[in-house]
Parts: C-alpha cells; structure tokens; sequence
C-alpha cells in the first residue's frame, strides 16, 4: 500500500490572500506570526498520528518546511488551513511508513459474530456508560488512547484520517492509494474493532 | 453452551429475516456506514430501520458502535484541540531557522 501521495495543489486562480503574500515575501515577524498561529493544532494532529513526541515535532517541522517551499505554487481553491492538514498529515503517513508501522495485522478477531443463521452474536448491554461519564474519570482519555492503539495499524489510520482528522473519504482513499469503498470497508471494520475494544469501559467494567 | 429456547428463538429470527422487505443481521451490518452517512436509497433505509427496530441484538450493537465512537472523538479530540503545554519553543525556533536556511 503506497502511503503517501504528492501533494495536489489547486489550479484556481493565484490566491490573492494577503497573509500567503506577506509570507512569500517573507517578513520575519509574519512569519513567526504564522508559525505560531499554525503550529499547536498542527502538532496535536501529529501527536495523534504517531504517538511519539519526538517525531510529531519532527514531522510538523518537516511539513512547514513543505508549507513555506510550496506557498508560492499555493492557489486557493481549498482552505489554506485544509491545505496545511492535508501536508502535515501526509508527513504523519510518510513518518509512520518509514516506522514500519504498517503491518497488516489480522482484525478478524475484534469484528462483530453472527451464527449460523446470520443473526447477531452479542451480549445484552444492561449497563451503556456516555463518552460524558466516561471522559470524566481522570484514566478514561489514555486508557481509549492505548485501546486506539491496538487497532491494526492500516485501520486506526483509516479511523484517524475519516472520523478524527475528518477528511473526506476521496481524499483519505487519495493518501492511501486506496479506492473509496475500500476506504469505506475499512472505516466500517475500524469502527466495529474499536466498539469491541472499548466494550470493557463502555460495560462500566474495569479493563 | 446456548440454551435450547434461546437456540429455537434465534433460528426462528433468522428465518424471519429472510422474509421479503427484511435483511438479516448480516446485512445489517454490511449497510451500518452507508445508514450513519445518510447514503442508504429510500427503500435500503426503510429496511434497515425495519431490522432495527425488531432486532434487539443489532439496536444494542448500533448504540454501542455510535457510543464507541463519540468515546474515541471526545479521547483524541479534534483539530482544534491544541496541545495541553502549548508548542515547545525550541521547536518554533527550529522552523523558523528551517525558513531562514
């Protein structure tokens, strides 16, 4: 699976945004005032991705590298901040290739059961606790976090990219070098996986 | 070990939902993403409501996978979430240079 794609740029009309003008000219304090604006959002999305502080900070500083060599070919079209997403993002895939994350481990064992006369294998739910309750409790946000991290690798990006980046699936099939109803598949199977690894907490057991 | 009733309850659902304007919950599952993105055709969306609405098994399964995901969305946050700490200075600094160079 190819995992990163060249970046597309618009072919609009030449943005005549006066803050991609200021910084093609280069002004060391717009600059900075860019930088600053840009970086926090930019690194949580990277921090989600990898997991890993040390190349989330790497991969932000590579993709602003990207950003200010590319701001001159930038032509609008799509939102400047969906443009710097979509770069860093890609830095994110690029990194986690180059991690050998990507292994494409079974998830067979975390999708839903049906018998033998198709009907649903599950167990009665007499406790449902809300995301609410739940994010209350000081241990719920890593616990999820590390249950995230048990998806297989080329799923929990799929879930990342649709439900928690939300970018559109013809972008996320785009990135990956995947068709769209695989995209789908896969976003569906991610999502019944998590449901299977956050029943524990979900039940009001402790995991 | 499933229990006799419990084995003839199931086998009698399974055969009903193999009557006409019914899916099994095997199908269900396969419309689940095209029924939360609001992608279903009119007469796929009328028989997935109708499956949910007499399959106790997939109505459960349903508001756990929806519940399931809120949980994921709350945990990791969204784009706007900036990091708790705010952005290290160093690593300003070292774009900044990176701009320079």
């Amino acid at each position: 699976m190819t995992l990163e794609r060249t970046i597309t740029t618009q072919s609009q009309s030449p943005g005549s945004d006066p803050e991609i003008s200021k910084l093609v000219a280069g002004g060391n304090s717009e600059t900075e005032a860019f930088v600053r604006k840009n970086a926090g959002w930019m690194l949580a999305a990277a921090r989600r991705m990898l997991r890993d502080e040390a190349r989330a900070e790497d991969c932000v500083q590579e993709a602003f590298s990207n950003i200010f060599k590319n701001l001159e070919s930038y032509r609008g079209g799509s939102s400047l901040r969906s443009w710097m997403h979509r770069i860093v993002v890609n830095q994110a895939l690029m990194s986690l290739r180059a991690r050998k994350r990507l292994n494409e481990t079974p998830i067979d064992d975390l999708l839903p059961l049906f018998d033998e006369n198709d009907c649903r294998v599950e167990d009665r739910w007499t406790t449902l606790e809300t995301p609410e309750s739940l994010m209350q409790k000081s241990q719920t946000r890593e616990t999820v976090l590390s249950l995230i991290d048990e998806l297989p690798e080329s799923y929990r990006v799929v879930l990342l990219l649709r439900d928690i980046e939300e970018m559109p699936t013809s972008d996320v099939a785009e990135m990956l070098g995947l068709s769209e109803s695989n995209v789908k598949v896969r976003l569906h199977r991610a999502r019944s996986a998590l449901k299977k690894l956050l029943e524990p907490l979900l039940r009001g057991q402790s995991l | 070990m499933m229990s006799s009733p419990k084995k003839l309850m199931r086998r009698m659902h399974g055969m009903m939902f193999k009557l006409p304007l019914m899916i099994t919950c095997n199908e269900f599952e396969s419309f689940i993403l095209a029924y939360l993105e609001d992608d279903l055709p009119a007469k796929q969306k009328f028989v997935f409501e109708m499956h949910l609405k007499i399959c106790r098994e997939c109505r459960e399964y349903l508001k756990a996978y929806r519940t399931s995901l809120s949980l994921a969305k709350s945990a990791l946050g969204g784009d706007h979430v900036e990091p708790p700490g705010g952005v290290p200075d160093d690593l300003i600094r070292a774009i900044l240079e990176g701009r320079k160079s």
